[in-house]
């Protein structure tokens, strides 16, 4: 009893970033300093007990959602599954909104650029069978499935986005997320949209701008591997151009 | 520049790769102008080549073939990234690049003096 209460009146500070369509700044906040809290406890603390017009996202709480992501210590988390524990760096918290996309206001990002992408990216389903048509019969031991299963688990957090510098430089670049997507649907037989998304991801938005940093596959909280989607698909639009040329 | 986000060893390999990339860009004007005084002014290159000579010179080229070298097995490293079947060993193979980096510009370099 006595070590929770000298862990509950124990305090350290958090720097978040204000926005209100101004240039920003970072403002401090005392809050307590739990053993057991993630960042996004934090966050909401601020917001609870200290001040209620900090704005923020997060839906789930467990993960699953991808609302939540933010820039912890400077590089992009989901809070919701980040410890404080294991990224505060002497008693210092500074949490900001996700790089690379628009600030609405505060900790909360505008995430249009980031699924606008996806759709110019072809990261979308086109059906070659009616519902009347037989299912497509698919192996779990086919390669291709076990190439698209690798690439499904995204939660579009736009943790990825973040942390690619490519994104930061050009604004064109569909980024991982979009093109990850991409190349699970380069892999699904049923799908009848494969010279235009081979199109599409071999624009100049596309896959061809990767440097290979592999940031995505750093900070992934889902560890999906976009550099690896990326590399296949710049196989398979260079193996493309030589059958457009034939 | 380098931000918290980029502490990763494979940022470090691109930041290699990208140095040793502009480095050698300008080098090789240099290096081919240098080339062309055989033709054009023989006296002025064989001044040039015994300032060569001089062992700072020789640990600037020490340096010079490690960004040679590190471009070269940093370039394989991303071609087998992007060509061949991948890999889980990426780490690896960027620490490979450097090491094989190193271990020919050391030769060069024990060969030179």
């Amino acid at each position: 009893m006595a070590n929770e209460t000298q862990t509950m009146t124990q305090s350290m500070t958090v720097s978040i970033w204000r926005e209100n369509g101004d240039d920003g700044r970072f403002e401090k906040y005392e809050v307590p300093a739990r053993e057991n809290q993630t960042v996004l406890d934090v966050v909401a603390y601020v917001q609870q007990h200290i001040d209620p017009t900090l704005s923020y996202r997060f839906a789930c709480r467990v993960g699953m959602c991808g609302s939540c992501a933010m820039m912890v210590n400077g590089s992009p988390r989901w809070t919701c599954r980040t410890h404080v524990s294991k990224v505060v760096a002497d008693d210092q918290l500074e949490v900001a909104p996700l790089r690379n996309l628009p600030v609405i206001k505060d900790l909360a990002t505008d995430m249009d650029p980031f699924f606008e992408k996806w759709v110019a990216a072809e990261a979308v389903f086109h059906p070659s069978k009616t519902r009347h048509d037989p299912m497509a019969a698919i192996t779990p031991d086919d390669p291709m499935r076990i190439a698209a299963s690798e690439a499904i688990e995204c939660i579009n957090c736009a943790v990825c986005y973040a942390a690619c510098d490519v994104v930061e430089s050009n604004p064109d670049y569909f980024g991982p997320a979009a093109l990850n997507r991409s190349w699970s649907l380069v892999n699904d037989i049923r799908d009848d949209g494969q010279d235009v998304r081979l199109a599409a991801v071999g624009s100049n938005g596309g896959c061809h701008n990767c440097h290979s940093q592999q940031g995505c596959v750093q900070y992934c909280p889902n560890e999906l591997n976009p550099t690896l989607s990326i590399a296949g698909l710049k196989r398979e639009t260079t193996k493309a151009l030589f059958r457009r040329s034939r | 520049m380098i931000r918290p986000h980029r502490t990763h060893p494979l940022w470090f390999a691109f930041l290699l790769h990208r140095l040793s990339g502009l480095g050698l860009a300008l080098f090789l004007p240099l290096h081919f102008y240098m080339l062309s005084l055989a033709i054009s002014a023989p006296a002025r290159l064989d001044g040039f080549l015994r300032f060569t000579d001089l062992t700072i010179v020789k640990l600037a080229e020490y340096g010079l073939v490690f960004l040679l070298a590190a471009h070269l097995f940093g370039g394989l490293r991303l071609m087998a990234l992007e060509f061949l079947p991948w890999s889980p060993h990426q780490k690896t193979m960027a620490a490979l690049a450097v090491a094989f980096a190193f271990l020919v510009s050391t030769l060069f370099f024990l060969k030179a003096i």
